[in-house]
């Protein structure tokens, strides 16, 4: 977006040419207590040295902490090929490829994106990303409705609690019903025995994650089976990517959604990260978002564009099926860019050393749950919660999500996540504080 | 080119009633006018739809049209070779590539519509 700067004459003639005396004149018609009757709070202009020298002190202040928060938001390394190849112009400012004959790189890279997304999830079709990983739950949810024609959703509670937010969000002001089934307090897996029960002949989808909220490996096959039986379909949602260089990909499920961030993108305060939906072939008219597929163009070369477009709101209006119009192009090119570095062989190894070091930490902890793990796990502290990570951010540690927060039943438990970045000698800290009487 | 034995509405379907079904479909000149038609959308067998309103889409290269009911009725059959084979549709519009058989529920309706000849004359071809 470019900033066009307006002088003082230019404001002149613009009120000028509608009938304003001044700029209040334009506003009179507003009513007096919402208008803001002084300047802006805002610092006079400074040099670019002093803006830089700003940011530089307000940086040093945060530090680079070691973090063991995961829940959704993971510090994994960000190759530096990522930032150099999302800085060229010709995808930093690149608009939506809806002219295939001047965007063969934009497309290329979608239909790459969507090609390993695909292989990963063990999905045959993925769509060009959608907002996050968050707002992709719902719009499963919505495709699952619009396959069976039924509109009741089934969700475990060991999914995501913001995603479960978002997704009743979701459902409050359209015929969607949605009702959460509980996990196990021992294993912190999904309570099978709790999801069958909450199955009825109305259920759309079964939402679950995996690894789930607190870690834990899910059983996609035996969810898959329940949601068959009763005529729904399985969503599946992951937050944790990397997960998927080494766990079975959840081809059980008729839909896969989740959250990229883990791929290079950075945590930046919550966003902009890069969600995704894939699915079987058969649902792929009931897909939402963008796709970009492979043909051939007039000299019989390989090519790409935008293809299915007639599912999309600019084509179909009030019938699309989904109002998400626009996908994550820039934010997912990162993720691109990584899985292309890493390769399948190099995002296992990345996989195997995040599973590695985090059963390092598990190992030395009285674990919560006994489900097996991935990177995250919930361990509860002898001493107070709160008093364990105010301790750890003493010695420079970021230590792990009280779970009190979003399960009052799990006040005094911590998430803790470990990747790649941790170190022995950081985890060995985590652990001695955890454990200290 | 348009059947006597078939009515037509104004928006380019056409019904052919048998004793107390109605078979649905769209007409040459809407398959003409959508171009090469790529998917086609059609309700559930069992499902109950209503005169003027959408009962499924036509999906062509260049657009997506709703199929609207030229009659009530509850949906006894889909044409399920359209699912494979929708360039049927551009083919024998009025013939092999129907849509959907309905059982109809207010057989009057069928005054209602026009006659080839009228539909002929809708279509300034007179």
């Amino acid at each position: 977006m470019r900033y066009l700067p307006k002088s003082d004459a230019e404001r002149r003639q613009m009120l000028d040419e509608i009938g304003a005396r001044s700029l209040d004149d334009l506003f009179a018609h507003l009513p007096e207590p919402v208008r803001l009757n002084r300047a802006l709070d805002i610092a006079p202009g400074r040099s670019e040295y002093e803006i830089v020298d700003y940011f530089n002190k307000l940086g040093a202040q945060c530090g680079n902490y070691p973090s063991f928060l995961g829940a959704g938001v993971y510090r994994h390394y960000r190759p530096v090929l990522c930032d150099v190849v999302v800085s060229r112009g010709e995808f930093l400012t690149s608009y939506t490829p809806y002219q295939a004959e001047i965007a063969q790189g934009s497309l290329t890279t979608i239909f790459e994106f969507q090609t390993m997304v695909c292989q990963l999830t063990g999905m045959d079709v993925a769509n060009a990303s959608m907002y996050d990983g968050s707002t992709a739950v719902p719009e499963a949810a919505l495709m699952a409705m619009r396959v069976t024609g039924r509109e009741r959703i089934v969700v475990a509670r060991a999914v995501h609690p913001e995603y479960r937010a978002v997704l009743d969000t979701n459902a409050r002001n359209r015929e969607m019903s949605v009702v959460e089934f509980a996990y196990d307090a021992s294993t912190g897996l999904s309570d099978l025995a709790a999801l069958e029960a909450a199955m009825d002949n109305q259920t759309a989808a079964v939402i679950m994650q995996s690894p789930n909220f607190f870690g834990g490996v899910e059983s996609v096959k035996a969810a898959a089976e329940i949601a068959h039986k009763h005529g729904a379909l399985l969503v599946l949602v992951f937050t944790e990517a990397v997960s998927l260089g080494l766990l079975k990909p959840p081809c059980e499920a008729d839909i896969v959604c989740g959250e990229l961030q883990s791929f290079a993108i950075s945590p930046s305060y919550g966003g902009p990260f890069a969600g995704v939906i894939a699915t079987k072939e058969k649902f792929l008219r009931q897909m939402p978002g963008r796709l970009a597929g492979q043909t051939k163009d007039s000299n019989g070369n390989r090519a790409f564009c935008l293809t299915l477009s007639t599912r999309e709101q600019h084509i179909r209006r009030e019938k699309a099926t989904s109002n998400i119009c626009t996908n994550q192009a820039l934010i997912a090119l990162m993720a691109t860019v990584f899985m292309t570095v890493y390769g399948k062989k190099g995002l296992r190894e990345l996989a195997t050393q995040n599973l590695s070091k985090a059963h390092y930490l598990g190992g030395q902890l009285a674990r919560k749950f006994s489900a097996p793990y991935f990177n995250e796990l919930v361990a509860t502290p002898r001493r107070a919660a709160g008093l364990v990570n105010d301790e750890l951010l003493g010695q420079g540690i970021v230590g792990g999500l009280d779970l009190g927060r979003f399960y009052p039943e799990l006040s005094g438990s911590l998430l803790l996540c470990a990747t790649e970045m941790s170190q022995r000698a950081d985890m060995d800290k985590v652990a001695e504080a955890i454990n200290r009487a | 080119m348009y059947p006597d034995n078939l009515r037509y509405t104004k928006e380019h379907e056409w019904v052919k009633v048998e004793g107390a079904t109605g078979t649905i479909g769209i007409t040459d000149h809407a398959q003409k006018e959508l171009g090469d038609i790529v998917y086609v959308d059609l309700p559930k067998v069992g499902a109950v739809v209503e005169t003027g309103k959408s009962l499924g889409s036509v999906e062509s290269v260049k657009a997506v049209s709703e199929i609207y009911a030229p009659v009530s009725g509850e949906v006894l059959e889909i044409n399920a070779m359209l699912s494979a084979s929708p360039e049927k549709l551009n083919e024998d519009p009025h013939g092999e590539a129907w849509l959907v058989k309905v059982k109809l529920s207010s057989p009057d309706e069928i005054n209602q519509l026009m006659s080839a000849a009228d539909y002929r004359k809708h279509l300034g071809e007179a």
